[in-house]
């Protein structure tokens, strides 16, 4: 297949970006998205051109690096897909196809495609974790815990951190990697212990960050890959509210 | 924290019972209107009970209040988000499945209420409880029901205005459970249907008395 791709080409941070167009042709449709870029970058170094940077790690749809704007939709149009599981047989014949970086203040541009998401890093430092000293592997069934809490957690861990909730939004919010990640820890015994203490370090830490509010349009929810549900937002909402309400009679 | 001291959180949860506290105010100025086409003497009871007595001037300051308060923080939360968002904007921007044109435009809508709002003022608080602050003779709720609405021009600005107001509620409702965390995967839908229905009820109950007096009476 013969395309016309559009990328967004942007030196550094600091310079002024625009787009460039490249006609690529022989595409095969069995390639990802990724390959397609690979192809065009082996053509753009053959002429002796800057290939296009872009993230990508595992190519599997489970690591979170690539993350591409691809005409109108992070990670492309395509539910519950990561721009690496994107393949160009969902495109047509003569397509053009613009490919832009996430765009968002607290995620600036490195490089043409890629932007650095330490922010979301930054935010899992803040208070995504347990501090407590594990030990030995306990045994599977010695904290008992509900199947219904258990699903929702591990719906919750399943976000894999790319940021396309963020570049959905049109408030730039990460209200929903936020409440993902406060949501997977507070569904379970070992994160309840300090729920309060890290819905309120999160949030404070976001709101420092530069994200924006959430408006609660769902479009992170409806264009995230993984299908992460926006009542882990109302989660994290009414555990940060009832921390702020308890905080008086600690 | 935000750069005034509150969390985004916070800001939203004003925003939220700022909304409901409007909410449940449109339902009863909705309610009351209906009464107008039920008793034309009970609306004008109504009218003078609500008059300039000290318990409506109060309920008018909580009103004004919770109105400023809705509306500021909508300018300052539009404004943060707008910063967050960045200056360089996609090229290419599709409103993804799921996602309702309201909820995209809030701010825009709220803005189409905020200057009917400043109409219907005029029309009939200016007339009616303002005058009387002012020591002058209210003007008959029934008459300036009818004087307003037997103008084409003013019958339709106002249904478009309340199909605005739909819009509004629309999501704002649903908004509401969400932002103080009322709401769950079961809950998601109904409450998005309920909050939908509720505001088609609030607005039908205006739009029926602007069309019982421009079109039957």
């Amino acid at each position: 297949m013969n395309i016309t791709l559009k990328i967004w080409r942007q030196r550094n941070a600091s310079s002024k970006g625009k787009f460039v167009e490249y006609q690529l042709n022989d595409v095969p449709a069995e390639a990802s998205f990724l390959e397609m870029l690979d192809i065009l970058n082996e053509q753009l170094v053959l002429k002796g051109d800057d290939p296009v940077t872009f993230d990508h790690d595992c190519r599997e749809g489970i690591c979170g690096a690539c993350g591409l704007y691809i005409n109108g939709h992070p990670h492309g149009r395509f539910k519950n897909t990561t721009t690496c599981q994107l393949h160009m047989r969902k495109f047509k014949d003569g397509d053009t196809i613009t490919v832009e970086p996430w765009r968002s203040e607290a995620f600036p541009i490195i490089k043409d495609l890629m932007v650095d998401r330490s922010a979301l890093d930054k935010l899992i430092q803040a208070g995504g974790y347990i501090s407590v000293h594990t030990g030995g592997v306990p045994d599977a069934n010695a904290i008992p815990i509900n199947k219904h809490n258990a699903d929702l957690a591990m719906d919750a861990a399943s976000c894999i951190g790319c940021g396309a909730c963020v570049a959905a939004c049109k408030n730039g919010s990460a209200m929903l990697f936020v409440g993902a990640k406060v949501s997977q820890f507070a569904l379970l015994p070992q994160g309840q212990v300090e729920s309060a203490d890290r819905v309120q370090k999160m949030v404070a830490r976001m709101d420092e960050l530069g994200f924006g509010s959430c408006s609660n349009t769902y479009a992170c929810q409806a264009e995230c890959p993984k299908n992460i549900s926006v009542t882990n937002i109302a989660r994290m909402n009414r555990q940060f509210l009832a921390a702020k309400i308890s905080e008086p009679l600690k | 924290m935000g750069k005034n001291g509150l969390s985004s959180i916070t800001k939203k949860l004003i925003m939220a019972i700022s909304g409901a506290g409007l909410v449940l105010f449109m339902l009863f100025h909705g309610a009351m209107n209906v009464v107008s086409i039920i008793s034309q003497d009970g609306y004008r009871w109504i009218c003078e009970f609500l008059g300039a007595n000290w318990y409506a001037l109060v309920g008018t300051m909580g009103l004004a209040a919770l109105m400023a308060l809705h509306f500021i923080y909508a300018f300052v939360l539009s404004y943060q988000n707008y910063k967050a968002r960045g200056r360089q904007r996609y090229a290419v921007n599709e409103r993804p499945e799921g996602v309702s044109w309201a909820s995209k435009n809030m701010l825009a809508i709220g803005v189409v209420v905020l200057f009917g709002l400043v109409f219907h003022l005029y029309d009939f608080w200016a007339k009616m409880q303002l005058a009387e602050i002012r020591g002058n003779a209210p003007v008959d709720g029934i008459d300036q029901i009818k004087f307003i609405f037997s103008n084409n021009y003013f019958s339709i600005m106002y249904l478009l205005w309340l199909v605005a107001i739909w819009f509004h509620l629309s999501h704002g409702i649903a908004s509401v459970m969400q932002s103080i965390g009322w709401n769950n995967l079961v809950w998601k839908r109904r409450i998005e249907i309920l909050g939908s229905f509720f505001a088609a009820i609030i607005v039908m109950m205006f739009m029926s008395v602007v069309i019982y007096y421009w079109l039957i009476v």
